[in-house]
């Protein structure tokens, strides 16, 4: 475990869970009528501490939605939900706005910066808004692990793909949250750019001691996990430790015979 | 947070400096309404407090008549009391004074020397008066032919010593050897008025009468304070006398003049106003389709922890800087307002010197102003923003939740309903307040800012039903994008809509004004001739004098116009004489009997016997301005007639009561078979002596009547042109930002082969529309406005409805051509897009 951490005072109260963020029966329904869909049916998931954990599943299957329901960003139809010890069904508006602040890091497939600001900015931002002092050791260390550094000063319009999804990384990590959401992070990368952020994830895991929830369709991407959750029809119908592409690709074609998400 | 919001507004600067422009015309229209009024009033004071008097005994008036042009006349005094009050202890000096309006200038050209409204003062000369005058070359007038003129008259009519002046004055016209010239005050600003001195005897016989003054001015002996002196003055002199120390004096006139151009600052505000009103449209249209276009930016903030306040702060912030901004840029702007009317009185005669006048209270109001109504405007969409849900980041469809309609609707139907009844029950009821006509009005206009998205959708798909046919896809494309959100159409088109109800509203009700006036002067009046003055002054009986003894002529009528007390009530009214009030009057008598008032007698409108309970018979207590009390018999009332005013007394009267001896109107009858052209001929002979004073047959006397019409329309006229102005400030916005949101949109257009000119038509076309639609709402509203007023203003002379549909039709037509003026240059920004970039473009 990194001492940084252990000794920090202003990110969010730790708890001594070993679990970062969870939930029971999460059902998440949507439309009604001809056009009902159950994105997540009753689903039951724990997200360890410290630990970097792959969702994967057919296109559909309702990973986005379930990280959306966790990270309190989507309300669920029904079931509970909790970050740390924070239960998230039933907190105001104000109450999420908060946690999601404080306690949680996210990551989108694409449209993850704003554009009049520059990187650094961006990076900041979830601490400025919060009106929290930027812990500045924290932070370059962070910075440094992405390898923004002589970047910072950049629009998001001047950076590649790659370095933009690795602002984002750095901008979820920069408050030290309980736990990053990234959703298909590389999805929109090149494998090269793709791997350099799917290294900082799993480094900020294994030596930031963060704990990390990935949604990707890629093997290769889940390959860097420590566990992959298989999701189908909003139910998860499988999980694999210590994953490698290999094995996940034969789990994924188990899942979907027509093969691939 | 603040970030954000810095580099927001830094990277719209187009977008802001369009809706900052809305901010900063309201601003730098009451900005300019003040500091102009500012600087008209130091000029004033300072001119008023140039006299050096340190006390000012005049003649008491028995009140203060009000709506009198040019103020009323000075009452005399008899000379002896300056000598009694040179007697009181502690006056150093008593010095009587003859002043008066009433004597003008001619200039070489023939022509009488504007004065902008202010007066052609008449004076007598006495350096120890305590005027305030002094001498700047030449000598003081000595002789009756003798007359020293204000520089500024001098320079202005290039008069010089040893030249002859040709003077009007409220007796004969006057020739005169000028001798020197004076100085007013300090600054020797008369703010536009001539100042002419005779020497004091020639000046109480032409402005007063021998051996009186109009006022005594009183300097105090060493030691003596103002206040003191005054109040030793007052105790020994009797009653009906005025005293007032310098400091009050001055604080009254100026107080007496504000009052007089108090109107210019109401038409400024109400310009002012109709720029803030139309520009929070533009400010609420704008921030709108910010949001709108943000949401994904505003929605990653709310995922990254941004609370709604602080969402809603950052938006709200947006629109603290631009009104800051617009309102510094405004203020600046009101400066060249105020030196723009500067220039503009000075151009007719009303001079106003030294720098202009910022007062705190102008900086105050023009940033409370701005802010105020930027933020306001800026609230509902800040509030709409801070309602994006976090999700909407990571979806790709992106669009903004557009709350349903339903609610909007229902609340504009039920305002609609509302105020179409307070609309009707004001006019259809007799004793109905206007408020209710005005509240309905207002509550309709509300109904249709309201309503208008509703509204859109079929105006919209009924007028853009031709544009496919014959401008092919450029026309579809048209109509659809302004199909497309009708809420933002709605917006735009508000902004024209409330500046075309106000246009078409105040036409209908100047032009009713104009069509009442034009039969109300002809059916009251029954004159072959009549001879008055342009500049609204009162000229010398001689004429008529003259005119009875013309060949040709039958009778000739006068009537004067005075300031009475009736009842206890100051009322301006006529004193005719018998030929007026039987022959040229034609009233619709009611009650009692009509035609001339005999000595003793009055004759009242229905309205004002009405307001008073008077019957024939009764008796009326009518004091004038000099105290004279006289008990009238009420002969008669008449159907109001605006043209004849309230009430009618004998000349004669009138004169006792302190009323001037000069003509206002003179009518002249033609004797049978007497040639009209002869005796106009002759008439416009006696009439050359005084170039004030003009004959005019009944249709140039109508159109004379007609002449303050004819300003309202000109002021309207005005409106129109800056209503118009911001409306396509309105437009021009909306299409930019429009245009830019499409901006992915327009390059696949290109793409797939739309041309330039295809491209920038398209735009056009849908400017045009929302602007017709904006038009069309607005010329139903003013119709219905319009005529509800008019019909409330029944009592007040306007009694005919006319509707001025040449005008409401070019008004339609100029509301198309703001489409294409507003549209040209987000089309032109739209056509330049390079293809590729504009297909790369995110979001
Ligand atoms: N806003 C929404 N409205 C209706 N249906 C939705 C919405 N979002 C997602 N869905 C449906 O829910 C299911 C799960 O979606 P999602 O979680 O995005 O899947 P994944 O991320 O695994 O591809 C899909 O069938 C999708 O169509
Ligand atoms: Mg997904």
């Amino acid at each position: 475990m990194n001492p940084v951490q252990e000794t920090s005072t202003t990110g969010p109260a730790r708890t001594a869970s070993a679990v970062a963020a969870r939930a029971e029966s999460l059902t998440k329904v949507y439309g009604r009528g001809e056009a009902r869909v159950v994105a997540l049916d009753a689903v039951d998931v724990a997200f360890p501490r410290g630990a970097f954990t792959a969702i994967m599943g057919p296109s559909g299957s309702g990973k986005s939605t379930l990280m959306h329901c966790m990270a309190g960003l989507d309300a669920a139809t029904s079931g509970r939900a909790w970050i740390g010890d924070v239960e998230l069904s039933g907190l105001g508006d104000a109450r999420l706005t908060a946690l999601r602040r404080d306690s949680v890091g996210f990551v989108f497939q694409s449209f993850n910066l704003l554009p009049t600001l520059t990187a650094a900015e961006n990076i900041t931002l979830p601490l400025d808004l919060a009106g929290r002092r930027v812990e500045q050791e924290w932070l370059d260390t962070v910075i440094d692990a992405v390898g923004l550094q002589g970047r910072l000063s950049h629009r998001p319009s001047e950076l590649s793909g790659g370095q933009q999804q690795r602002v984002a990384c750095a901008r979820a990590l920069a408050g030290r949250p309980e736990i990053v959401f990234a959703d298909e992070p590389t999805g929109n990368l090149d494998s090269r750019s793709g791997a350099d952020v799917l290294r900082f994830l799993r480094s900020s895991v294994r030596e930031m001691g963060q704990t990390v929830v990935m949604v990707t369709h890629d093997p290769v991407a889940a390959s860097y996990a420590d566990e992959v959750l298989f999701l189908a029809d909003g139910r998860v119908v499988d999980s694999l430790a210590a994953p490698s592409a290999d094995g996940v690709l034969e789990r994924m074609k188990a899942l979907d015979p027509r093969g691939g998400a | 947070m603040r970030r954000v919001v810095w580099r927001n507004l830094l990277a719209h600067k187009v977008r802001l400096a369009l809706s900052g422009l809305a901010v900063v015309l309201g601003v730098a229209f009451v900005a300019g309404t003040l500091v102009f009024t500012d600087t008209l009033e130091r000029t004033f004071t300072a001119l008023f407090e140039s006299t050096t008097a340190d006390v000012d005994v005049s003649a008491e008036r028995a009140f203060e008549p009000t709506g009198a042009p040019g103020g009323a006349p000075p009452q005399p005094l008899d000379a002896a009391l300056a000598g009694q009050i040179a007697a009181v202890d502690g006056v150093a000096s008593a010095t009587g004074y003859v002043q008066s309006p009433g004597v003008y200038v001619i200039g070489p050209d023939g022509k009488v020397v504007a004065t902008g409204g202010a007066p052609g003062i008449g004076t007598g000369w006495d350096p120890a008066e305590g005027l305030g005058m002094t001498l700047t070359a030449g000598r003081a007038p000595a002789a009756r032919d003798e007359v020293v003129l204000d520089e500024a008259t001098a320079e202005r009519t290039g008069y010089g010593i040893g030249d002859t002046v040709e003077l009007l004055t409220p007796g004969p016209r006057l020739s005169a050897t000028v001798v020197g010239t004076l100085r007013f005050g300090e600054s020797g600003g008369l703010a536009g008025a001539s100042l002419v001195a005779f020497d004091t005897a020639t000046a109480q016989e032409l402005l007063a009468a021998p051996g009186t003054f109009h006022g005594v001015s009183v300097q105090a002996a060493d030691g003596v304070g103002r206040e003191e002196l005054a109040e030793r003055v007052d105790a020994a002199l009797g009653e009906g006398l005025a005293v007032a120390t310098r400091e009050e004096a001055s604080e009254k006139r100026t107080e007496q003049l504000a009052e007089s151009l108090g109107f210019i600052d109401v038409f400024l505000l109400v310009f002012a106003g109709i720029a803030l009103f139309v520009g929070s449209f533009i400010i609420l249209n704008t921030f709108s389709m910010l949001v709108a276009q943000r949401t994904r930016e505003l929605a990653l903030l709310r995922a990254l922890g941004a609370s709604r306040r602080q969402v809603t702060g950052s938006v709200l912030a947006e629109a603290l800087v631009l009104a800051v901004l617009g309102s510094t840029a405004g203020l600046l702007l009101g400066l060249a307002v105020a030196a723009g009317l500067r220039w503009a009185f000075g151009r007719v005669g009303l001079t106003l010197d030294g720098s202009l006048v910022v007062a705190p209270r102008t900086v105050v109001a023009a940033y409370a102003v701005g802010v105020l109504v930027t933020v306001l405007a800026a609230y509902l969409p800040a509030r709409r923003a801070a309602k994006v849900p976090p999700v909407a980041a990571l979806r790709d469809d992106h669009a903004m939740p557009d709350g349903s309609l339903r609610r909007r609707t229902r609340a504009g139907a039920v305002l609609g309903v509302a105020g179409g009844t307070a609309l009707v029950a004001g006019t259809a009821l007799d004793d109905a307040p206007a408020t209710l006509v005005l509240l309905g009005s207002l509550a309709l206009v509300v109904a249709a800012i309201a309503l208008s998205p509703v509204l859109a959708r079929p105006f919209l798909r009924v007028a853009g039903a031709a544009l496919p046919r014959i401008w092919g896809p450029a026309g579809r494309l048209a109509r659809e994008n302004a199909l497309r959100n009708p809420r933002r159409t709605a917006a735009t088109a508000s902004a024209l809509m409330v500046g075309v109800a106000l246009v078409t509203g105040f036409s209908i009700i100047g032009q009713s004004a104009n069509a009442s006036i034009g039969s109300a002067v002809a059916e009251r009046m029954r004159s072959d001739f009549i001879v008055s003055s342009a500049v609204t002054q009162p000229f010398s009986p001689q004429v008529a004098e003259e005119v009875r003894g013309l060949d040709g002529v039958a009778s000739v009528g006068v009537a004067r116009l005075g300031f009475v007390e009736l009842d206890g009530e100051p009322t301006m009214l006529f004193g005719v004489d018998e030929t007026t009030g039987d022959d040229v009057f034609a009233l619709d008598v009611i009650a009692g009997q009509g035609g001339a008032p005999a000595d003793g007698q009055l004759l009242v409108d229905a309205d004002l016997a009405r307001d008073r309970g008077w019957e024939v018979g009764e008796t009326v207590a009518v004091r004038g301005v000099n105290g004279e009390q006289r008990e009238l018999e009420l002969r008669g009332i008449y159907e109001t007639a605006p043209s004849v005013g309230p009430a009618l007394l004998p000349l004669a009267t009138l004169g006792e009561l302190g009323g001037e001896p000069l003509d206002r109107w003179v009518f002249v009858q033609l004797a049978e078979g007497a040639g009209a052209g002869a005796v106009r001929e002759a008439v416009e002979a006696v009439v050359a002596d005084h170039p004030i004073v003009s004959v005019k047959d009944m249709g140039e006397f109508v159109q004379e009547q007609q002449g303050q019409v004819a300003q309202l329309l000109m002021i309207i006229n005005a409106m129109l042109v800056l209503s118009v102005l911001i409306a396509v400030l309105g437009i021009v916005n909306t299409l930019a930002l429009s245009v830019l949101e499409r901006t992915r949109e327009v390059g696949l257009l290109r793409a797939v082969g739309m041309a330039r000119r295809q491209l920038r038509r398209t735009i056009r076309l849908e400017a045009v529309l929302i602007a017709l639609f904006g038009a069309v709402l607005g010329l139903g509203l003013g119709l219905v406005f319009g005529v509800g007023l008019v019909s409330v203003l029944d009592g007040q002379g306007i009694d005919e409805l006319a509707v001025p549909g040449g005008r409401l039709a070019v008004l339609l037509a100029v509301s198309a051509l703001v489409g294409v003026l507003a549209a040209a240059w987000p089309a032109h920004r739209a056509s330049r897009m390079p293809v590729l970039r504009a297909l790369a473009t995110a979001q």
